[in-house]
């Protein structure tokens, strides 16, 4: 019933009615344009383009585990082990390099292996034990915290590393594996993650149905779509893009720390939420979870550049997410 | 004697006009019915006297007095209570029995008082349900009540207030014979304590029986207003249409083709036992019984919903497939219409156009499944068109369709689909009779074109109206296999019941 009520005023108030759309449809993007010319006009490197590249390499790790999140919001799933999974494959691809003496080509193929086993474990406990999304994913990104300390022995992974036995490590991380991480292919490779799986969801077959088993699973189980195998097929790409994270994360560092993917979790949970609203789409999208993770990113950087002490930027952060939330959401249901 | 009234009340939501100029009035300690096709107007109507809407415009008077109705607790404290046809939205499901009837006393007359005191609810909600000579535990979870009883709770939270005037918007749809005739004697008795009683429904002899006066709505307006004996059903259908209905059941063909649906000793783990049957091409076959006879599960478990089948055979066109699950039924050519539209038919929050091409999507994708937009939308519009699903247009969220149109949506996308065997549960529930003509138009043409077509209702005569032959269903079991030429209405009621 309330839901009816609201926003649907007719012509005296048609005025205001139409502000509020307007904000719903475009607020977090009024947002993000209001804090690029704040931070300009406070600092006007901010808006170099030397500025702005930093910005993009530094949302793009975020947006490509977000954008797993974002696929396992559509069939109505939550993974929250994505910041686990991030750090796994991580330990698993300069391990390979490292401990091993791996190739590129394998060391890839080994984390995203790793990862899969993840989201495989991870479809059939929700899939076929039912265990409510948000609650095995929380269990699961434990498990493979403690996985991934457990394979590292807890120590920190890098090229020359002293290793149990008191020699060195000897392999090396392949130079066409550090390019990865650097500027221009760390933003193309968020750019091509973004544009792919926009298309996926909005222009296929499979998008649309994984969409329809959000709306209402029960009708779209007795339309006939193969609710579980979409569910599978959803913690599988979740896993995946989390460990393309995890992966690029490794290829800007160069090293394995301890819980490595841990902290972007919940940035990557906030940029897939904030990206619900973006044009209205009103549901999970790739491209709002992009504009999610820009304002994201703008924030963490302006403020850096207005010396706001690092111990204070949460606050601020936290706050101003509250605020693009609130002129989207204010006076919608 | 109170009087309310609804003086040019008019409403507009995106793309329709609801409601357009409306005048309409009732009057304590009488019943009113409210009827008219499915999109008229009638639940919006009602939504706006009971608050729902602020953005109507138009005047509310009680006794000439104007009242200013613009949210649900300015109509209740006027004495305007209304129980909604989706019961499970009004609920609170895990609590109990007298803390969903003592709901709006608690939210709104605890005052200062912080804590509750227990014993005092209950034995206040054991008063209310004596009142209007209801049995039920106060202490029982309204999650295990039936939806009868989940109805009889709302109208006893309605009553435990101050209540001049009672809207019911479609009370009788889901429930079975007995608990109409039971919610019948609950409306009487609230007729005598003089309370005014406004009934929504799409059953005209209900109306007939209980209502002392009728308004009829057509395309948002007031078309007629009499006194319910000074007319007859004919005369107030054609009204609602605009036109006479003619006959309501169409000529159906009397040869068949192959069998197409064969099966055998279907058992599922609750309610259905041994339950065989066979379809042929082009025949129509009734499943007959009572509400919570079974039928809803056996077409269930025919296609493969509820997953607990434990023993059975199913052959189509001879062969003999496994249905473990839906995505297999309709793989086989099964397609299934279910009962609960809004839980199991339809994607609310999705448009008509995606709701229509969800069960085949495949046919609206090109390479790499990639989906053809236009072709989806073309075909949309041929169905709207083709069904009379009455819409803005085809990108309009199912959620603001009335009632009668969502179900029109729910059969429509399996036409999309191309089955051999269709399963239709209650189709017509909810359903205003012109609708309900296209509906069976729709299925007879179906069989015509060699579908062989299983529907499933407790109202008999449309089992007798529509079908070819019939199976009736008793707990569970095929008691027995009729053709319909050669029974009649008592016949099949007299089998629904148990007797043999
Ligand atoms: N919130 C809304 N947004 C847009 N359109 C609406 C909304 N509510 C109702 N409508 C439209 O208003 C018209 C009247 O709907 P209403 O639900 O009142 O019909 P009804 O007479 O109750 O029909 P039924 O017998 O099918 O329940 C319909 O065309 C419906 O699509
Ligand atoms: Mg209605």
């Amino acid at each position: 019933m309330e839901a009816n009520i609201s926003a649907k005023k007719k012509t005296p108030t048609k005025m205001s009615f139409d502000l509020f759309q307007f904000l719903y449809k475009y607020g977090t993007i009024i947002t993000i344009i209001a804090l690029i010319i704040l931070f300009s006009l406070a600092n006007p490197s901010f808006i170099q383009g030397n500025n702005i590249v930093n910005i993009l390499r530094s949302i793009s790790i975020v947006t490509i585990i977000a954008i797993g999140i974002t696929i396992s919001l559509t069939v109505n799933g939550f993974d929250l082990s994505v910041g686990s999974v991030a750090s796994l494959s991580n330990a698993v691809v300069i391990s390979m390099f490292v401990w091993f003496s791996q190739n590129t080509f394998v060391a890839i193929i080994s984390a995203m292996a790793a990862a899969l086993i993840v989201g495989i474990l991870n479809s059939i406990m929700i899939v076929k034990m039912r265990i409510p999304d948000m609650l095995l994913t929380l269990a699961t990104m434990f498990i493979i915290q403690g996985t991934a300390l457990t394979y590292t022995k807890g120590a920190t992974v890098s090229q020359n590393m002293v290793m149990p036995d008191g020699k060195m490590a000897e392999g090396l991380i392949s130079p066409f594996f550090s390019k990865i991480g650097q500027v221009p292919w760390i933003i193309l490779i968020m750019v091509v993650v973004v544009v792919v799986v926009h298309i996926f969801l909005t222009y296929t077959k499979h998008g649309r149905y994984m969409y329809v088993i959000g709306g209402n699973t029960e009708a779209a189980r007795l339309s006939g779509i193969p609710v579980n195998k979409y569910k599978v097929a959803a913690y599988l790409l979740s896993a995946l893009f989390a460990a393309i994270g995890g992966i690029v994360l490794a290829s800007r560092v160069m090293t394995s720390e301890i819980n490595s993917g841990a902290p972007y979790l919940m940035d990557s949970v906030a940029a897939a939420f904030i990206g619900f609203s973006v044009l209205g789409a009103g549901k999970p999208n790739a491209f709002g979870t992009f504009v999610g993770a820009v304002l994201i990113g703008i924030l963490a950087n302006g403020l850096v550049m207005m010396s706001v002490p690092y111990f204070a930027m949460d606050i601020v952060k936290g706050t101003v997410l509250a605020f693009a939330l609130a002129i989207t959401y204010y006076k919608q249901k | 004697m109170t009087t309310l009234e609804m003086k040019n009340v008019s409403i507009e939501f995106p793309g329709v006009k609801a409601l357009n100029g409306v005048d309409f009035s009732v009057e304590s300690g009488k019943t009113h019915a409210l009827i008219g096709a499915n999109g008229a107007g009638k639940s919006t109507l009602m939504k706006v006297l009971s608050g729902a809407y602020d953005h109507y415009t138009g005047e509310i008077l009680m006794d000439g007095q104007a009242l200013s109705i613009r949210s649900p607790k300015s109509a209740m404290d006027s004495g305007i209570q209304i129980v909604y046809q989706e019961v499970d939205t009004a609920l609170i499901p895990y609590l109990t029995v007298a803390e969903n009837i003592m709901l709006m006393d608690t939210v709104h007359n605890m005052g200062k008082k912080q804590w509750v005191n227990w014993k005092q609810m209950h034995s206040k909600a054991a008063t209310i349900l004596s009142e209007i000579n209801l049995t039920l535990n106060t202490k029982k979870l309204v999650s295990e009540l039936t939806l009868a009883e989940k109805q009889m709770v709302l109208i006893a939270r309605a009553v435990s207030k101050e209540c001049k005037f009672l809207i019911l918007d479609e009370p009788t749809a889901p429930l079975s014979h007995t608990e109409t005739n039971e919610l019948f004697r609950i409306v009487l008795e609230l007729k005598r304590r003089n309370v005014g009683i406004i009934f929504i429904s799409h059953r005209l002899p209900e109306i007939f029986k209980i209502c002392d006066e009728i308004t009829i709505m057509r395309n948002g307006e007031v078309v007629e207003r009499q006194r319910v004996s000074d007319t007859t059903q004919n005369k107030v259908v054609e009204h609602m249409l605009g036109q006479e209905l003619g006959e309501q059941f169409p000529e159906r063909s009397i040869t068949f083709g192959n069998t197409v649906l064969e099966v055998k000793g279907l058992t599922d783990r609750e309610k259905i036992k041994g339950f065989s049957m066979q379809v042929r091409a082009g025949e129509i076959v009734g499943i007959a019984g009572l509400v919570g006879a079974g039928k809803t599960e056996f077409c269930k478990a025919l296609f493969g919903a509820e997953g607990k089948l434990v023993a059975g055979e199913i052959k189509v066109n001879g062969k003999r497939v496994s249905v473990k699950n839906p995505y297999e039924a309709v793989k086989n050519g099964l397609a299934l219409v279910p009962e609960e539209r809004r839980k199991e038919g339809i994607l609310v929050n999705e448009s008509v156009e995606s709701n229509l091409s969800v069960v085949n999507l495949g046919r609206f994708s090109k390479e790499l499944s990639f989906l053809d937009r236009k072709k989806e939308k073309l075909v949309a519009k041929a169905l709207i068109n083709r069904l009379g699903i009455k819409t803005p247009s085809e990108e309009t969220k199912v959620q603001n369709l009335s009632g009668g149109n969502q179900q029109k949506v729910a059969i429509g996308k399996w036409l999309v689909a191309e089955a051999d065997v269709y399963i239709f549960d209650e189709p017509t529930k909810g359903v205003d009779v012109g609708a309900k003509k296209d509906i069976f138009n729709l299925i007879v043409e179906l069989a015509s074109r060699g579908k062989a077509i299983i529907y499933a209702s407790s109202e008999a005569s449309e089992i007798m109206g529509i079908t070819n032959r019939v199976y009736i269903l008793y707990d569970g079991k095929s008691v027995k296999e009729l053709e319909t030429n050669s029974t009649n209405e008592e016949e099949l009621l007299f089998y629904s019941t148990g007797g043999r």
